[in-house]
């Protein structure tokens, strides 16, 4: 029985948009809460809306995550290292939609408006609460945190696949068909 | 894991090795770096709240700027004047929502008023079909400083010594040797002349934003809100350490009070991105219609406790100029915000039942 080597086409799309965004988005923010020069304005400006359309993204990946399938990891991987892989992967999905609906929420607790470009509010999902909108700041930093904590684990994982143990791991959200000795047998 | 061990070991595999642990390594790096570890000097909005806790000492629960203050409520009626230059909903002939807030300049929640202690109205104002608009407008003709760093800088220049519990002198004549922006700002608002009160005051914005209207034309704008009832230079300071605020709301249990928000038109060449320099007198004004508040509450459990009066916070219409003070303050506010929301905090100074105007 031949197994799927590689993720489908929208799978490994939507992967590297969002490794993209939401690296981009770790940076931003960190960057705006450091600052109080004028890009301060400009990065909130993007943090927002990149906020939502990765929630929109991380939705629509994970309809898309369990309607297909994936490729299985090689059997030839320790139990250890399979556990590893897949609760880092749950943590990635967790962590994706959690963030931007705990900044959405903590926007909505503060009564700030939730705005987006072109003059599009969003409506609040919590009502006003100052002492909700502190405790859910405090929880947006710390899960921002924890998001590129676990990117750093995956980068080095799929590293590690991809250029030591050479399993067609790292290869399967490629475009580019691996060599034959690297295929998955 | 041994297999990993035995792949890294391989010969030949160091430069992979070298890749594997340098991408995430080099990551790791770019975000302590964005976040600043590595620019101790960077002027953070954590820095400036840091900075006033240590100048006007710690008050949990309070804002850490304009500290002293009761909240107001009432509503604004556009004029429709200000549309052609702007194509905020708000400005248009109707009647929106509006939470505002009178305070004291100043880290001290429970400072004594005084005639010449500079006076701010916060305003949030909501309309129906609009997005809305948040400023902090304050009594005085310019602002002390060209951008936060200066700011903080005079904070920390004018903290109480120790021994004589007033601003070394020394220090502050330093700061205005080295700023002499802030020092000639300081002699024009010494120079104003002094209202009796918050309801006959007028407020300036200081900062300059740009209207922007619906061909897309931008116009540099400032405004200032000024009252409506007559002015009077008399003042009631014997009535009590909080007599601006108690005259205030006992007036409000009265009837309500009314400014017209004045826009002032730019000129190319009327310096933006320059709070402390005030444009020429005789710029066209707008008048873009009237504020009326008719209700006075104390901060706590008060409406405008659970807000921040971020003045980006802009309805679609008005966009940011290259004045750099409007930036600071949002990022300081939030800041300010967060950290007050999550605290237990004092009773406030001005601590009243609802005030509403019989009006």
């Amino acid at each position: 029985m031949s197994e799927r080597k590689y993720f489908s086409p929208l799978a490994r799309g939507l992967h590297w948009a969002m490794a993209l965004m939401i690296l981009a988005m770790l940076f931003i923010g960190v960057a705006m809460v450091a600052s109080t020069g004028p890009a301060y304005h400009r990065l909130v400006g993007l943090h927002r809306p990149l906020g939502i359309a990765i929630l929109a993204l991380a939705f629509l990946r994970l309809v898309n995550r369990v309607a297909s399938s994936a490729p299985s990891l090689p059997t030839t991987l320790p139990q250890g290292i399979r556990i590893l892989a897949g609760s880092s992967q749950v943590a990635l999905y967790l962590l994706m939609i959690a963030l931007p609906l705990v900044g959405w929420a903590m926007l909505s607790a503060g009564d700030y408006p939730v705005s987006m470009t072109g003059g599009v509010t969003l409506p609040p999902i919590v009502s006003p609460d100052p002492a909700l909108y502190a405790s859910l700041r405090g929880l947006h930093t710390w899960l921002a945190l924890g998001l590129f904590g676990v990117i750093l684990a995956h980068i080095t994982g799929a590293l590690v696949h991809g250029l030591l143990l050479r399993d067609g791991v790292f290869q399967a959200m490629l475009w580019r068909r691996p060599h034959a000795s690297t295929r998955i047998e | 894991m041994s297999l990993i061990r035995q792949k890294a070991t391989e010969k030949g595999n160091l430069g992979r090795v070298g890749v594997v642990i340098g991408v995430p390594a080099a990551l790791a790096f770019a975000f302590i770096a964005a976040a600043g570890w590595f620019t101790p000097d960077r002027l953070t909005p954590a820095t400036v709240v840091r900075t006033f806790d240590s100048v006007d000492g710690p008050h949990p629960g309070f804002r850490r700027n304009h500290a002293k203050g009761v909240c107001v409520s009432g509503w604004f009626e556009g004029s429709g004047q200000a549309s052609p230059y702007s194509s905020a909903a708000l400005f248009r002939v109707e009647r929106s929502p509006v939470i505002g807030r009178f305070a004291l300049a100043g880290g001290q929640p429970y400072q004594d008023d005084a005639p010449d202690k500079v006076r701010s109205l916060a305003l949030r104002i909501m309309p129906a079909n609009g997005s809305e608009w948040r400023m902090g407008v304050n009594d005085i003709p310019v602002f002390l400083f060209r951008n936060a760093r200066d700011f903080n800088s005079f904070l920390i220049a004018s903290r109480p010594e120790a021994t004589t519990r007033k601003p070394d002198p020394a220090r502050i004549g330093a700061f205005l040797a080295a700023h002499p922006e802030t020092a000639r700002a300081l002699s024009q608002i010494k120079q104003r002349s002094l209202s009796s009160g918050f309801a006959d005051d007028a407020y300036n914005s200081l900062d300059t934003f740009l209207f922007v209207n619906a061909d897309r034309r931008t116009t540099p704008v400032r405004w200032a809100i000024e009252p409506e009832q007559p002015v009077s230079t008399q003042n009631n300071v014997k009535a009590g350490r909080d007599y601006l605020f108690d005259d205030l709301t006992a007036t409000l249990a009265e009837h309500s009070l009314r400014w017209k928000l004045m826009i002032v038109l730019g000129q190319p060449g009327d310096p933006t991105a320059d709070p402390t320099v005030a444009w020429p007198v005789g710029r066209t004004r707008i008048d873009a219609g009237t504020l009326v508040l008719d209700k006075a509450e104390g901060e706590d459990g008060g409406p405008c406790t659970g807000i921040t009066f971020d003045p980006l916070i802009l309805p679609e219409g008005i966009t940011p100029s290259d004045d750099p003070i409007p930036a600071a303050r949002s990022a300081v506010y939030a800041r300010s915000f967060t950290a007050r929301s999550g605290e237990t905090k004092a009773p406030s100074a001005i601590n009243l039942n609802s005030t509403q105007s019989g009006k």
